[in-house]
């Protein structure tokens, strides 16, 4: 409990870096799995822009990465997160890989749920002469924004969940926390401490997720 | 004129699987609707009605054959071509099809906004809108809180909302209840009468058709079978599949089951006379069956309405010797049409 007191600040600070990595990745997966999600969706057979290639090659790629274990998948793609974010370790490797990961998991849930939308009501707007893009952003997506909400709260906890592997590739965190002052150091009180901060962290973003979808679905 | 020219069209739909057949919904359908008509469009389902009307609008696209709405040939035109055709066409639609995320207001205010209407004339027309179709109070109500009628009559708002020349009805009161089913036809009625909207109406019931519809079209298998006037198509239908849909409604030449309960009640002989008003009397019917001294009696069959006309198939079980029935049967045939039951 002493070495808890003491270790106060790196707590404060893994806290930090967590939300840090998780909010920035759930930004970039979110924009870019809603991207994908919507590509997939619209390119499917018989949606709006129906098109067999697109389609298939997006399907493709998703099928190939999402399944890959995300502790193998961040360091599968060290060599692009050196490109991109100019590094392959560190906090800002590890929010590429997560953001990359997500977005193609993201993708999914998004088709999934646009696909709940009545294809009627779909064919209501294309009858009164709306095209694909105001289809999208004015019936589509509002039609379908309570599930998606619960989708992302969904994604978001999953993402969290990843983010624990960030000892790997040399990154910070709650869970790299909980790891290397708790469990490596014998140490179960701080480990115990990483964990309830997270369960609390997940407990409000479930709940505000749960509020938003209510409210925006009226029931 | 007509105002929508389908000529020849064919629709065929691509195999859904490995092994599966193509589909052919359209195979070779031609139709002239004309402008401020009411025409029904009656099929059992899988009979291509559907496909047929969104032709109309363009939703679907003819495998071959064309399609022309106020003289635009709108099977030729492109996805992006097709607003200005889309705004001039509303339609109605058997699930409603309401945007769930949007209020009465929003759901009818959307063409207003596709079409490009500017913003302030918004509320004078979607408030006039609402009274037309007596939605008022619940104007900022959510679909989900309506009941299925006054979705309808929401989702019938809506597709007026652009003031368009023609509107689709696809089996706009098959998810409705007998009650409101009559209150919606009798809407969709005063938008043909009041705004002189030409109603093309798809449906499996007669009874949508006798109530509305000028003239009907009967679909079986892609194909149109038989399209005339109500009145005719009622009175005389001729196609086979036409008998089915007008017996569904109206009594004729007593067939089954209902034939054996007479035959067992009246050994004699049983006729049916079948009238259409204009050119034919009953009392004539009557008077020469007395004169000849044949004894009749009502069994089966009654007098119907169709757009303010009569027409009806009376069946009578005549009593006396054949020689005089035979006589009596020979000189009305001269005026009404005669069916000796079997």
């Amino acid at each position: 409990m002493d070495r808890l007191i003491e270790l106060l600040p790196d707590f404060w600070a893994a806290t930090g870096e967590t939300l840090y990595i998780v909010g920035l990745a759930m930004l970039f997966g979110g924009l870019a799995g809603l991207l994908l999600g919507l590509g997939l969706y619209v390119t499917r057979r018989g949606s709006i822009l129906d098109n067999r290639w697109v389609f298939g090659t997006l399907n493709f790629v998703v099928n190939t990465f999402r399944p890959i274990p995300f502790i193998i998948f961040i360091a599968a793609v060290q060599p692009l997160a050196r490109v991109v974010v100019g590094t392959g370790i560190g906090n800002n490797a590890l929010t590429f890989g997560l953001a990359l990961a997500a977005t193609f998991a993201i993708s999914r849930i998004v088709e999934q749920n646009l696909l709940t939308v009545q294809p009627g009501v779909i064919e209501a707007a294309r009858s009164v002469g709306a095209g694909p893009l105001r289809i999208i952003t004015t019936i589509l997506l509002p039609e379908a924004l309570g599930p998606l909400i619960l989708g992302y709260t969904f994604i978001f906890v999953a993402v969290t969940d990843m983010s624990a592997v960030a000892g790997l590739i040399g990154g910070g965190g709650l869970g790299n926390f909980a790891i290397q002052y708790g469990y490596r150091l014998f140490n179960p009180a701080v480990t115990w401490a990483a964990v309830i901060l997270i369960i609390v962290l997940i407990q409000v973003v479930q709940l505000v997720g749960n509020r938003l979808a209510r409210a925006v679905m009226r029931r | 004129m007509a105002i929508i020219q389908i000529a020849d069209v064919t629709k065929v739909f691509a195999a859904r699987g490995r092994g599966e057949a193509p589909s052919a919904a359209l195979d070779g359908v031609s139709l002239d609707i004309e402008r401020g008509d009411v025409f029904g469009i009656i099929g059992y389902s899988g009979a291509g009605k559907s496909t047929l009307v969104r032709l109309i609008n363009a939703l679907e696209k003819p495998t071959s054959g064309s399609v022309h709405v106020n003289d635009v040939e709108v099977s030729a035109l492109r996805e992006s071509q097709l607003r200005e055709v889309r705004l001039g066409i509303g339609m109605v639609f058997q699930q409603f099809n309401l945007f769930n995320s949007r209020t009465v207001w929003g759901n009818i205010e959307y063409p207003l906004k596709v079409a490009g209407v500017p913003k302030e004339q918004h509320q004078a027309r979607i408030s006039e809108l609402l009274h037309f179709v007596g939605l008022v109070d619940q104007a900022h109500a959510y679909p989900d809180q309506l009941s299925g009628g006054q979705k309808q009559r929401v989702g019938i708002a809506r597709a007026l909302a652009t003031s368009p020349a023609i509107l689709l009805a696809d089996e706009a009161t098959s998810a409705l209840d007998p009650e409101t089913t009559r209150e919606v036809l009798a809407l969709l009625k005063r938008v043909n009468e009041e705004f002189g909207v030409t109603i093309v109406v798809i449906t499996h019931e007669m009874e949508v058709i006798r109530s509305i519809a000028h003239k009907v079209a009967v679909m079986e298998n892609g194909r149109i079978v038989e399209t005339g006037d109500v009145f005719d198509i009622f009175a005389a239908p001729q196609a086979e599949a036409t008998k089915r849909f007008v017996s569904t409604i109206v009594t004729s030449v007593p067939e089954g089951a209902a034939l054996e309960v007479l035959r067992s009640k009246h050994p004699g002989r049983i006729v049916t006379f079948s009238f259409a008003d204009g050119n034919t009397s009953q009392s004539a019917v009557f008077l020469t069956l007395g004169e000849a001294k044949v004894g009749f009696e009502l069994v089966y069959g009654g007098i119907n309405e169709v757009q303010a006309r009569t027409f009806g198939h009376l069946t009578l079980a005549l009593t006396g010797t054949d020689d005089a029935i035979d006589s009596a049967l020979a000189s009305i045939r001269s005026v009404a049409t005669v069916t000796e039951v079997k």
